[in-house]
């Protein structure tokens, strides 16, 4: 690497980072400056990220150095396939949820860019960093700012929320901590690469310590990723966050997936000696509950945004369980499904807010409403929606979750994926066509006066649906990325001489 | 000094989620901040406790401190201050909002507090949505009631 490239992996921190104080410098009166300064810095990370992963693409690793300390000692960036088409697919979400907040959503209080701009640096930095200590100051980036964007515009219901989100998201720093700190007294290491290599290296006597360890750090990120049986906060704080915010956390959940799957491949994979598949146990099992209990959960949701929660913790829960196998097929589909459940959640949020605009006396609850201003626009869009979600063809989720099958089949747990993946799906093809029939179907009355037609709103989740479709026509080189992305994750080796040997 | 460390960060942590599974946001927050505390002292232990010595080696120091897990915990502690900062705005937000200090935001249907209940601050049970989503923790909620009286 040489030159301006050798500065890229740092551009996706930076420039949201940057913005978000543009944004606060121009004063809360410039709401067109926040607009545009939130536009230009979301589009030039997407940018920056498709440039991420043509480098990435090819198997390349880039180590960007922070202070240009000699590595294993100084804070690193790495950018590998995963890690960027992470960040690619959260720049697609973010550009979605800044455009859907333009037309309106973001004048309900003060610097809604300025906070989604910080999420955004923290949840790139999240993908990006190589530092297990970093990793966590990124998280508290993160979550400081997702506070701040889930309480926006203030309320009731979002004070509820709000509560128990950050006491939960409280709780689960402390844990990250003394799970890192335990890491850092028994190997003295922080760089996940060189963890990675401590830990392979560490006498037998000290394996229950750094599996006790590997464990918290998997509560952690369960908690982040909302696995059963940690859940419980996400349907209720969604729900109640406004509906840019709420497509702008379809990710977050992966953020708590992605570390996941970094984790246990990187340090606690099956070279790792006393660490060895910490979470091989527990990781196929806590999934195939979480798809259950979003499945259940979604039957008996009584609003539509709840409804849309649980479905999300179910397709967390599918994922997952493709993680959880270790396979190359397991990863590859899973990731290849992670990539077509985050768009269409963030997609659902949205025509869900289009809906709840147009229903204003009874919201987004599940009960007999007047019809809705433009019932046949939204109404195609929930309905390729709901089909994405619950995974039928033509679009990527059948491919998706017919992969992770695929993968499963004849594994130990294979059979338990099976029955809840494939009835779970009838249970979420049931809750959706309650919940289309109830709002676009079962009226009476006259559209609600005070409604208005959605207009340039409609740009958003149209786009996002155009991502859908644009999953399944270039499925094959987008799965053949996923595969190649798993052949990486399966080898940490590669990672690991990358960062150790990284110099300029 | 081993042992006294581990007994203090024991405490600390039965306290802070003792304080943590109550039900009102003011001994929550008290209880976050009693287990930060108890992480940061466990993250100073990681680096092994001497007393006295330097975490700088200079020419000649014999006795050092890895000065890493200090910077470590420099960083946590300044996270954890804003994070203690935040909540407690949101906690008195949330009191206003909802009428309840509760974690969950009940309407305040029995006396439990005499200053609470002068303010004029008690919702009237119409909030359907609370009453019907959080029937699951009432009970939790009268126990604490009754406990308080009993103090």
């Amino acid at each position: 690497m040489n030159g301006a490239i050798s500065h890229l992996p740092v551009l996706p921190v930076l420039v949201p980072f940057v913005s978000a104080f543009i944004c606060l410098l121009l004063g809360a009166e410039t709401r067109r400056a926040h607009r545009v300064t939130g536009i230009v810095a979301t589009l030039v990370s997407l940018a920056v990220s498709v440039m991420l992963v043509m480098q990435a693409g090819s198997g390349d690793m880039m180590v960007y150095r922070a202070g240009a300390w000699p590595s294993p000692f100084g804070i690193m960036l790495v950018v590998d396939r995963l890690s960027s088409l992470m960040v690619l697919l959260t720049d697609v979400v973010a550009l979605s949820a800044v455009l859907y907040a333009v037309r309106g959503g973001d004048s309900r209080g003060r610097f809604f860019h300025s906070f989604l701009q910080l999420q955004l640096a923290g949840v790139h930095g999240a993908f990006l960093t190589g530092d297990l200590f970093n990793l966590f100051v990124f998280f508290e980036i993160l979550l400081i700012a997702s506070y701040c964007l889930l309480m926006f515009g203030g309320g009731e219901g979002r004070a509820r929320a709000g509560v128990h989100y950050v006491v939960l998201n409280l709780i689960g720093s402390a844990l990250f901590l003394i799970a890192v700190g335990t890491l850092y007294g028994v190997t003295g290491a922080l760089n996940m690469a060189h963890l990675s290599v401590r830990i392979a290296e560490m006498p037998a006597m000290d394996a229950a310590v750094v599996r006790a360890a590997g464990l918290l750090l998997l509560i952690v990120f369960a908690l982040k990723a909302a696995v059963m049986p940690l859940y419980f906060w996400l349907p209720n704080a969604y729900a109640n966050a406004s509906a840019p915010v709420a497509a702008l956390f379809a990710i977050m959940t992966k953020v708590g997936v992605y570390c996941i799957l970094r984790v246990c491949t990187l340090m606690f994979g099956p070279l790792a000696g006393a660490g060895a598949d910490v979470a091989l146990p527990w990781l196929l099992p806590a999934a195939v509950a979480t798809s259950a209990f979003g499945f259940v959960g979604a039957l008996a949701s009584r609003n539509l945004r709840t409804m849309i929660g649980y479905l999300l913790i179910a397709s967390v829960g599918t994922m997952l369980a493709g993680f959880g196998l270790f396979s190359r097929e397991g990863i590859g589909g899973a990731l290849y499904y992670l990539l077509h459940s985050t768009v269409t959640y963030a997609a659902l949020f949205l025509i869900a807010d289009l809906v709840v605009r147009q229903r204003d006396d009874v919201g987004d609850t599940l009960v007999q409403g007047a019809p809705l201003h433009e019932n046949g626009r939204i109404s195609a869009l929930f309905f390729i929606g709901a089909i994405a979600s619950v995974g039928l063809p033509p679009l990527a989720g059948f491919t998706g979750k017919a992969l992770i099958l695929g993968a499963a089949n004849f594994t130990a747990g294979g059979i338990w994926l099976w029955t809840v993946t494939l009835l779970g799906s009838l249970f979420a093809i049931v809750s959706l066509t309650r919940a289309g029939i109830i709002i676009f179907w079962n009226t009476s009355g006259t559209p609600a006066p005070s409604s208005t037609a959605s207009g340039y709103r409609f740009m958003a989740p149209a786009g996002l649906v155009a991502v859908l479709a644009a999953l399944v026509m270039f499925a094959g080189p987008i799965s053949t990325y996923a595969d190649r992305v798993a052949d990486q994750l399966l080898t940490p080796g590669d990672y690991v001489s990358a960062v150790l040997r990284a110099t300029d | 000094m081993e042992n006294l460390m581990a007994v203090g960060i024991g405490t600390l942590v039965a306290c802070g989620v003792f304080l943590i599974l109550r039900a009102r946001t003011f001994p929550v927050i008290l209880g976050l901040t009693l287990l930060s505390y108890a992480v940061n002292l466990f993250l100073v232990s990681m680096g092994r406790l001497q007393g006295g010595a330097p975490p700088i080696v200079v020419e000649g120091t014999e006795r050092y401190v890895d000065p890493l897990p200090q910077a470590l915990v420099l960083t946590a502690i300044v996270i954890g201050f804003g994070m203690t900062a935040f909540i407690v705005v949101l906690s008195l937000g949330a009191r206003f909002a909802t009428g309840s200090d509760h974690v969950d935001g009940l309407p305040v249907l029995m006396g439990d507090h005499d200053s609470d209940s002068a303010d004029g601050a008690v919702t009237p049970p119409g909030n359907q949505s609370g009453v019907v989503m959080n029937q699951a923790s009432s009970p939790a909620r009268d126990a604490d009631g009754a406990e308080g009286e009993v103090r």
